[in-house]
């Protein structure tokens, strides 16, 4: 694919919008214009750097873009959205450049545009049901949602045109919001629009959970989150970082003590998967958690200033394929990395991870070693990894994922000279909230027990997002954070029971 | 924001500061640590144990050596200087209950985190045994304090400047081979320290106790850098420990976990003392490796 320039693509969407401006168009004409692409930075370039990859829209690639939706009756795209955005609607406003319109359409179900314009997997949500697609017979056709979603937002923060949602009066009544991560944003959001005092609490030392430690800057600028925490604070909301519920003070103090009426539990993802593969404990091998916590939010890139150690490697394997796996392998390139394997025991069309982030990862230079799995990981005479054994696997019948199972082929193990290794294959539940807080029940898992309105065996006490869900996606934490802040501000305002016991 | 409220030089490398920190005061337990982060937009987080706490006056301590940038950071501040963040308290309560006698080993820097420790069996009713090591008589710590504690303490220095000359080994060894041995042994120490401690017990089957200090970021059960294998199984020092039967640790590999930014470590760090210190632990085989067991070094 050739790569054009965010000039080049503007250029070309200014003469498309030029002929259809101000024009009827029918639906015939809409589905004729061509789909607008995202520029991208150079990648070889960009995979040196920080900086974001994708680099939205011009304003004339988003009304093309807009002018693509049909306006379809049935809204199909609504349905498949976690968070229900009323998606037309929104796309009608850019249509007609109203983009201020457009970005409060958006937030009236869905408070962080700019990162979920960035981070949803679209593809298989709103853009995998959209009529314009399935007409053209290929999602990679639909309306670009999230771009649009992206440019919106984007445009309203960059012209300072943020508006702080109205907030009602004081009700005297406290919540307190565990983590500040996607779930945890949203639930301060809605609960506190309420008239609700809000405060959030969170271990870390910034705010924004996964969104700053996980997410990498070149995915999501940590400007945005940060500006969307801001815009919270802005509505009243309080956050106390470095505090951790369980242990700094339990839920039971702050419910009991500290008079919080209701709390919302959204601690997120816990401790990393690892293999049970000897050698998993040497010198050089780091859960994806490790490795992007300290690359993201202790800032390892910046090593003049950064206190926290960055471990030099030249070759890096990653094991995964998921979205995290695509990130630690572009963070390794980033990082100093001269050569970065994904090693993935399946194949590409059973990859986890969105289809843009595996392009973006093959064009920046990550080499996909598929239908392989490491055995063991192997050290040199000082404890550092020097060496990857794999073993080839060939595809089975489907398994109860519905993918076509790894079947291993015995005698093939060969090594593959690394010397990081870094295990992506998601987490397990965090221990702390069970194990600091009696009667609240959780999973075989770990994962805590909710019922359809996110409330917990406790009283007063909601959770939802991956400590819930396990590990997810930062669009299902938000849907599971509206629901959950919808059954705390009925409780509030004696319209609904608290749980039934 | 906690404010530094008194600072004391134990040696040339090793500090005491009590800081401000209400809420952890109040609600820590014996046996668990903070994370000490400098500055929040680039600083490292780094575990330190509490070494003592007051809850009606909101204020915990903490002992620590200079060994990588942050605690040299650290030991620069003064009273009255201000750290951005301390988390905490993290990691599970020592579990302490009347067994009867308990043997408290500390070694070097880890008297410090030791000290609660003794403090709370004494409370729980047991007959409480100190033995506290050090190099050489002036980076012995907590003497006092101990003295105050305990019902007996032996002071321990490898060259024998103060108290009897040798290993905390060789005491611990003694009570065990006693006709009243300890019900159980807790040991605070370099990893080395504590090693031979549990090597020691062993045989007389007597259950020990060892607090890790791995290296960590977040302290919550979120990263993974913390894991050491105990009983041939993974385990996250943030959140199954810091506490550990000692009996079941799988020393080498912890030893070689924590060496895996030590080239970094030692660039921050000019002094040769940590070279000394990793030729010391990088021969722990046997025999030869408990004589060279020493009770100093970092924690």
């Amino acid at each position: 694919m050739s790569h054009k320039t965010k000039e080049q693509l503007g250029r070309e969407a200014t003469a498309i919008w030029n002929d259809i401006k101000g024009k009827a168009l029918t639906a015939k004409d809409r589905m004729a214009i061509p789909p607008q692409d995202m520029a991208t930075g150079d990648p070889l370039k960009r995979a040196r750097e920080m900086g974001e990859v994708a680099l939205g829209y011009t304003d004339e690639q988003a009304l093309v873009e807009a002018a693509r939706c049909l306006g379809c009756k049935n809204r199909p795209c609504v349905a498949a959205c976690p968070v229900g955005v009323p998606i037309p609607e929104f796309i009608a406003c850019v249509q007609d450049g109203e983009y201020k319109n457009a970005v409060d359409t958006i937030k009236m179900a869905n408070l962080l545009p700019a990162i979920c314009g960035r981070v949803c997997p679209q593809e298989k949500q709103c853009q995998s049901t959209c009529t314009l697609g399935k007409s053209l017979k290929s999602v990679d056709k639909a309306v670009a949602i999230g771009r649009l979603e992206r440019f919106v937002a984007d445009w309203e923060r960059e012209n300072g045109k943020i508006t702080v949602p109205a907030v009602k009066a004081a009700t005297g009544k406290k919540v307190a919001v565990i983590g500040s991560g996607p779930a945890g944003l949203t639930v301060a959001a809605d609960v506190r629009r309420e008239g609700h005092d809000v405060t959030v609490f969170e271990a870390f030392h910034k705010t924004g959970g996964v969104m700053v430690y996980g997410i990498p800057e070149f995915r999501l600028p940590k400007a945005i989150v940060a500006k969307e925490v801001e815009n919270l604070k802005a509505m009243g909301v309080t956050f106390r970082t470095n505090f951790l519920v369980g242990r700094t003070e339990t839920i039971y103090d702050l419910l009991d003590r500290e008079k919080y009426d209701a709390a919302f539990i959204g601690t997120g993802a816990g401790l990393p998967k690892f293999m049970d593969l000897p050698g998993e404990n040497l010198i050089g091998v780091f859960s994806a958690n490790e490795y992007l916590t300290r690359a993201n939010l202790m800032k390892a890139y910046d090593t003049e200033k950064a206190a926290t150690p960055l471990y030099p490697a030249k070759v890096v394997g990653v094991v995964g394929g998921g979205n995290v796996a695509m990130d630690a392998c572009r963070m390794a390139l980033r990082l100093g990395a001269e050569k970065v394997y994904c090693i993935y025991r399946r194949t590409r069309d059973e990859m986890p991870a969105r289809a843009e982030e595996v392009m973006h990862a093959e064009e920046e230079g990550v080499e996909f070693l598929f239908l392989q799995n490491p055995t063991r990981i192997i050290g040199d005479d000082t404890g550092h990894v020097r060496a990857v054994e794999v073993l080839d696997y060939e595809l089975g019948e489907p398994d109860a994922s519905g993918r076509r199972s790894p079947v291993a082929k015995p005698g093939t193990e060969h090594e593959i000279a690394v010397d990081a290794m870094i295990i992506a294959l998601g987490n397990e539940s965090n221990p702390l909230m069970a194990q600091t807080t009696e009667g609240l029940d959780v999973t075989k898992r770990g994962n805590i027990v909710v019922d359809a309105k996110q409330r917990t065996s406790l009283k007063r006490v909601w959770a939802g997002g991956d400590i819930v869900l396990g590990a997810a996606t930062v669009i299902l934490a938000m849907g599971e954070g509206r629901k959950a802040a919808k059954s705390i501000n009925d409780y509030l305002a004696g319209n609904e029971e608290d749980i039934a016991d | 924001m906690h404010t530094i409220l008194e600072k004391r030089q134990f040696s040339e490398e090793v500090f005491y500061l009590r800081v401000t920190a209400p809420e952890i005061a109040r609600n820590r337990r014996a046996g668990q640590f903070v994370l000490v982060q400098i500055d929040t937009d680039y600083g490292e987080r780094i575990p330190l144990t509490i070494a003592d706490a007051n809850a009606a006056e909101g204020w915990i301590a903490l002992v620590f050596q200079t060994v990588g940038a942050t605690t040299h950071k650290l030991a620069l501040k003064g009273v009255g200087d201000k750290i951005e963040a301390i988390l905490g308290p993290l990691g599970r309560p020592t579990h302490i209950t009347k067994v009867g006698t308990v043997v408290c080993v500390g070694g070097g820097i880890g008297v410090a985190p030791l000290y609660p420790i003794v403090k709370a069996y004494k409370e729980a009713g047991n007959r409480v045994i100190a033995i506290i090591g050090a190099r050489t008589k002036d980076l012995l710590i907590f003497e006092q304090e101990m003295r105050a504690a305990a019902d007996e303490v032996i002071v321990v220095t490898d060259d024998g400047s103060y108290g009897r000359k040798g290993l905390v080994t060789e005491p611990l060894k003694e009570y065990c081979e006693s006709s009243e041995p300890p019900a159980e042994a807790v040991a605070i120490g370099p990893p080395i320290m504590m090693k031979f401690c549990a090597s020691t017990t062993k045989p007389y089957n007597v259950h020990t106790m060892v607090s890790l200090n791995t290296i960590m970021i977040d302290g919550t059960g979120m990263c993974g850098g913390c894991r050491v294998t105990v009983g041939g199984k993974t385990k996250f020092v943030c959140v199954d420990g810091p506490e550990f039967d000692g009996h079941q640790v799988d020393w080498d590999n912890m030893m070689l976990r924590m060496k895996a930014y030590k080239p970094r470590e030692d660039a921050d760090h000019h002094k040769c003392h940590m070279e000394i210190e990793a030729a010391r632990i990088g021969d722990p085989d046997g025999d030869s490796g408990a004589a060279k067991a020493k009770a100093g070094g970092a924690r």
